[in-house]
C-alpha cells in the first residue's frame, strides 16, 4: 500500500517541529532555512498551513528536467532527487506549479521531499497530528468520519 | 557544541559591528541566555549606571537549547538595567526570533552607546550591519516587521523591535517580535529606545553554526520530554484549551486574585474575562473570542491565544486594522487590563492588549497603573480635568482611551507611562503603588499566597512571578502541596524554584514546561546537547550562582534590604472577604529564614562562605 503525507491545517500550531525534524533529517542540523517543508502563517486569519510536495503522479518537475535527475521511488512514489545527476538548471523549480522543489545554493543542487524513504520525520515529529502519513488512497477517510458523524439517522431522539 | 561561540557586539555610538569569541568558561559557569548574559552585563557596566544613558547596555541572548528540537526550545532573553526598577532586568520572549539568531551563528547581541540617529540591525547570517531607521520610528512594531519584509524582500526575516511606547520612553516599554510576542517586563524597550535602535531584523541559514553534542542521547531525551508534557493535565490538556488564562477561575475561587489595584482578593466579574469566557459565543455576532491556540518556536504546548474581536465593538469599530486575528490576552494581561482595575469587557482587554503588542509596553505593568490610577480618582485625589476622562473603576472606555495615550506618550498616558511607582509618588501616596521595587505586581495576591508574597518582596527584577513561582506548590501541588497560608518550608521551596527557574530561564527553553517536568526531565536535554558534564546538582549550582550574581548587581546599584519589602497594604491591610479573609503577608516571618537559606547575612548580602562556594 502506499501512503502519502496528509496534512491538517487546522491542527497546526505553528510550531515548526516539522521544519526543524525535516532539516535534522536532510541536512544534520537544525536549520529550518533547509527544510523541504514550510509553515505559513496567515496572521489575521489565525491559520497556520504546512506545505510541502505532494508527489504528483506525472510530476511536472520530472518531465521537466533535462538530466533526468529526479525519479520516482516505485516503492513509497516520491519523486526523488538523483544528486550526482542534478546539474543545478533550476528548470524544475519552473516547471512545478506549487513551488515545492526549490535550489539549495550551497550544494548547487535542487531538493524536495522525498519521503524520507517512507518514514516521513516532519510526520514523526508534529505533535498535533496535523501532519500525518495515511494510506494513500484514503487521504480523505478522517473527513468523511467527521462528516458522518454528523449525519442524523433518528431525528426524533435528538 | 550546543553553543555558535560567536557574540556578536554593535556598538552604536561608533556604528560598529564587531565579532567575539564567546567566553566559554562563562558558558560552562552560567549555561547560557539569563544567567550568560548577566555576567556579560554584570562583568562589563557599572551597576549605579542610569539605565536610559549611554552606559548602559542592553544584551539579546540565546540559550544551548534555541534553535534545537527540544520541546519549546525558541526562547531568547534581553538583559540589561531596568528602568522600571534600577535593578537588573531580565526578560524572555518566545516566537521564532530567538531561534533565527541562532541559525545565524549567534548566541548573542550585545548593544553598547547610542547611535545619535534611529537605526536597526539586520543579521543576515554571519553579516551584520546597522541601517538607518528614520522611515520606521514613530511606528509601530507591526508597521516595522511588515516593511522591514518588505524593504529585504524576504518575508523569512524574523524581527524584534520597539515601538512607539519604546521610542517615547514608558518606563515599562517592551521590545515585541513576531507581531505578539514580546520580552516585555521591566522596561527593557524603553533602554533600546534610549539607544535609539528601533528594531533587529535577523535571517540564518547557517547549517554549521551549532550542533547538540551527542544527537541520539538528544533525541532519546528530547522525545521522553515531549511525551511527558502531552501526559500532562496542565501542559498536554489544560495550557493548549485554554491557555494560561485556565488560571482565572481557579485563582479567583482561592480567593487570591488582587482586584481593583489590591482592595479586593475576587473579582466578581472573574469568569466574564477568564478562559473559559473566551471561547464562548458574544451575544454581540454569536462568535467566540478566542479562534485558536498557537505555538512558539518548538513548543509542543501551543499555550498562545489567538483572538478576533467583535467588529463592532466600540473599540475598533471604525479600525478595520483590529478586526483580523492577533495575539490575545493571557492570564496575566487579563488580569492587569481587567481585574486589577474592574473591567470586566472582556472585548476592551483585548483591544488594549492588541495596543501593547502594537505599540511595545507591559500590559501588566500598564493595566496595574491604570489600577492605581483609578484608586487614586476614587479617593479624590485625580480629577477628570486632571486625567482627560472619567477614571470610575470599571471603565472600558477609560481603560481603552489610556491604552491608546500611553502607547504614544499622549496626554494623561505620558503619566500612565512612569508606571504606578513613579504616578503614586507623583499623586503623594506612595503606598497605593502595588509594586516592589518599582515593578507592578503581577496576577496573585501575595497575602493569598504566602510563597508569592515572599517570591515578590525577593525577585531579583521587582515584583514578578516568574522567578520563583510559587502558585505551583501553592495552587497546584507541583512538586508537593503547600497551604496557601503556611510560611513553614515556603523560604526553602522558594529558593528552589528560583534557582531552578534561572537554570531553565539559562538554557533556551519555556518555564511552562515546569509545570510537567522535573530537573530529572530537563537534564538528559542540557546532558546531550552541551559539551560537559552537567549533573543536576552543577545546574542547581547553576541556578543559585546566577541568583547570586543578580543579587550582587542589585546590591552594587543602590538596592538593599529595605527594597525586599512589600506594600504596606499587603503587609498590614488583611484581605476583607473570601477563602483568604483576614490574611496578610507574613513577610517578617519569611524573609529572615530566606537570608538563612540563601547563605546571605541578616542584611541580605551573600556571605563571603557562599560566594566562595559558588565561586562568584
Amino acid at each position: 500500500m502506499q501512503k502519502s503525507l496528509h496534512i491538517d491545517p487546522n491542527k497546526c500550531t505553528g510550531c515548526l517541529q516539522c521544519e526543524m525534524a525535516c532539516s535534522w533529517e536532510n541536512h544534520r542540523s537544525f536549520t529550518i532555512a533547509k527544510s523541504r517543508i514550510k509553515v505559513f502563517s496567515f496572521h489575521e486569519a489565525a491559520r497556520f498551513v504546512p506545505y510541502t510536495c505532494t508527489q504528483c503522479d506525472e510530476a511536472w518537475c520530472m518531465m521537466a528536467c533535462p538530466t533526468e535527475a529526479i525519479k520516482l521511488d516505485p516503492v513509497t512514489g516520491a519523486k526523488i532527487v538523483l544528486d550526482p545527476t542534478c546539474v543545478g538548471c533550476k528548470v524544475c523549480t519552473i516547471a512545478c506549479p506549487f513551488g515545492t522543489i526549490n535550489y539549495v545554493a550551497s550544494s548547487g543542487k535542487v531538493q524536495k521531499c522525498d519521503l524520507c524513504g517512507g518514514a516521513p520525520a516532519c510526520a514523526k515529529a508534529c505533535p498535533t497530528g496535523a501532519i500525518t502519513f495515511v494510506d494513500a488512497d484514503w487521504t480523505g477517510l478522517e473527513k468523511m468520519r467527521q462528516w458522518a458523524d454528523k449525519t442524523d439517522t433518528n431525528p426524533a431522539t435528538v | 557544541m550546543a553553543w555558535t561561540k560567536k557574540v556578536l557586539r554593535v556598538n552604536l555610538t561608533a556604528g560598529t559591528c564587531t565579532t567575539e569569541p564567546l567566553n566559554q568558561q562563562w558558558a560552562q559557569d552560567y549555561l547560557g541566555q539569563r544567567g550568560l548574559a548577566t555576567k556579560y552585563l554584570c562583568s562589563e557596566i557599572d551597576p549605579k549606571v542610569d539605565p536610559l544613558a549611554e552606559g548602559n547596555k542592553l544584551i539579546f541572548v540565546t540559550g544551548p537549547l534555541t534553535g534545537t528540537m527540544a520541546a519549546t526550545g525558541g526562547r531568547y532573553s534581553v538583559v540589561t538595567k531596568g528602568p522600571l526598577t534600577g535593578a537588573i532586568a531580565c526578560s524572555n520572549s518566545g516566537g521564532y526570533f530567538g531561534a533565527e539568531l541562532k541559525f545565524a551563528g549567534w548566541d548573542m547581541v550585545i548593544f553598547e552607546g547610542r547611535s545619535a540617529k534611529p537605526v536597526y540591525l539586520l543579521i543576515i547570517d554571519g553579516k551584520a550591519e546597522l541601517l538607518d531607521a528614520s522611515h520606521l520610528w514613530g511606528k509601530t512594531t507591526w508597521h516595522t516587521e511588515e516593511t522591514l519584509k518588505k524593504q529585504h524582500q524576504d518575508p523569512q526575516i524574523r524581527v524584534a523591535s520597539i515601538g512607539r511606547a519604546g521610542e517615547s520612553g514608558v518606563m515599562y516599554a517592551g521590545i515585541v517580535n513576531d507581531l505578539h510576542r514580546a520580552a516585555g517586563r521591566s522596561g527593557v524597550g524603553a533602554v533600546m529606545g534610549s539607544k535609539n535602535l528601533k528594531a533587529v531584523a535577523v535571517r540564518g541559514t547557517l547549517t554549521d553554526a551549532y550542533q547538540v553534542a551527542n544527537p541520539e542521547a538528544f533525541f532519546t531525551a528530547v522525545d521522553a520530554g515531549k511525551a511527558v508534557l502531552a501526559a500532562n493535565g496542565v501542559t498536554g490538556v489544560g495550557l493548549p484549551t485554554y491557555g494560561t488564562q485556565v488560571l482565572m477561575n481557579i485563582i479567583n475561587e482561592l480567593g487570591a486574585l488582587p482586584s481593583y489595584n489590591h482592595r479586593e482578593a475576587q473579582f466578581e466579574s472573574a469568569n466574564a474575562i477568564g478562559g473559559e469566557a473566551m471561547h464562548e459565543k458574544r451575544p454581540t455576532d454569536g462568535k467566540p473570542n478566542l479562534v485558536k491556540n498557537g505555538a512558539c518556536f518548538g513548543c509542543t504546548i501551543a499555550c498562545g491565544r489567538i483572538s478576533r474581536m467583535d467588529p463592532n465593538h466600540f473599540s475598533v469599530k471604525d479600525k478595520p486594522q483590529y478586526h483580523g486575528a492577533s495575539g490575545g490576552v493571557e492570564y496575566e494581561a487579563a488580569w492587569a487590563l481587567g481585574a486589577a482595575n474592574g473591567v470586566s469587557d472582556l472585548e476592551a482587554l483585548t483591544y488594549a492588549n492588541f495596543l501593547c503588542n502594537e505599540d511595545g509596553y507591559d500590559p501588566i505593568s500598564f493595566g496595574a497603573t491604570v489600577g492605581a490610577a483609578m484608586e487614586l480618582y476614587d479617593l479624590g485625589i485625580l480629577t477628570e480635568a486632571e486625567v482627560g476622562l472619567k477614571l470610575t473603576w470599571g471603565s472600558a472606555e477609560a481603560l481603552v482611551k489610556l491604552a491608546e495615550w500611553t502607547a504614544v506618550g499622549e496626554g494623561f498616558g505620558k503619566i500612565i507611562g512612569l508606571g504606578s511607582k513613579r504616578l503614586c509618588a507623583k499623586y503623594g501616596r506612595p503606598e497605593l503603588s502595588m509594586t516592589v521595587k518599582g515593578q507592578e505586581f503581577p496576577a496573585y495576591d501575595g497575602r493569598g499566597l504566602q510563597g508569592m508574597g515572599l517570591e515578590y518582596a525577593t525577585s531579583n527584577r521587582g515584583a514578578c512571578h516568574v522567578r520563583g513561582y510559587m502558585v505551583s506548590p501553592e495552587v497546584l501541588g507541583i512538586p508537593v502541596k503547600m497551604e496557601p497560608q503556611a510560611t513553614e518550608g515556603k523560604p526553602a521551596m522558594l529558593k528552589a524554584f528560583q534557582d531552578l527557574t534561572a537554570v531553565v530561564d539559562s538554557a533556551g527553553i519555556c518555564l511552562f514546561t515546569t509545570f510537567a517536568w522535573g530537573l530529572q526531565d530537563i537534564q538528559p536535554q542540557i546532558q546531550a546537547a552541551c559539551e560537559g558534564d552537567w549533573s543536576e546538582e552543577r545546574l542547581l549550582l547553576v541556578g543559585e550562582r546566577i541568583w547570586n550574581l543578580e543579587r550582587e548587581f542589585n546590591l552594587g546599584a543602590g538596592l538593599s534590604k529595605k527594597d525586599d519589602t512589600l506594600p504596606p497594604r499587603l503587609l498590614t491591610e488583611a484581605i476583607k472577604t473570601g477563602p483568604q479573609k483576614g490574611a496578610v503577608c507574613h513577610l517578617d516571618k519569611m524573609l529572615p529564614e530566606y537570608y538563612e537559606v540563601r547563605g546571605w547575612s541578616a542584611e541580605g548580602v551573600p556571605t563571603a562562605a557562599t560566594r566562595t562556594r559558588l565561586s562568584l
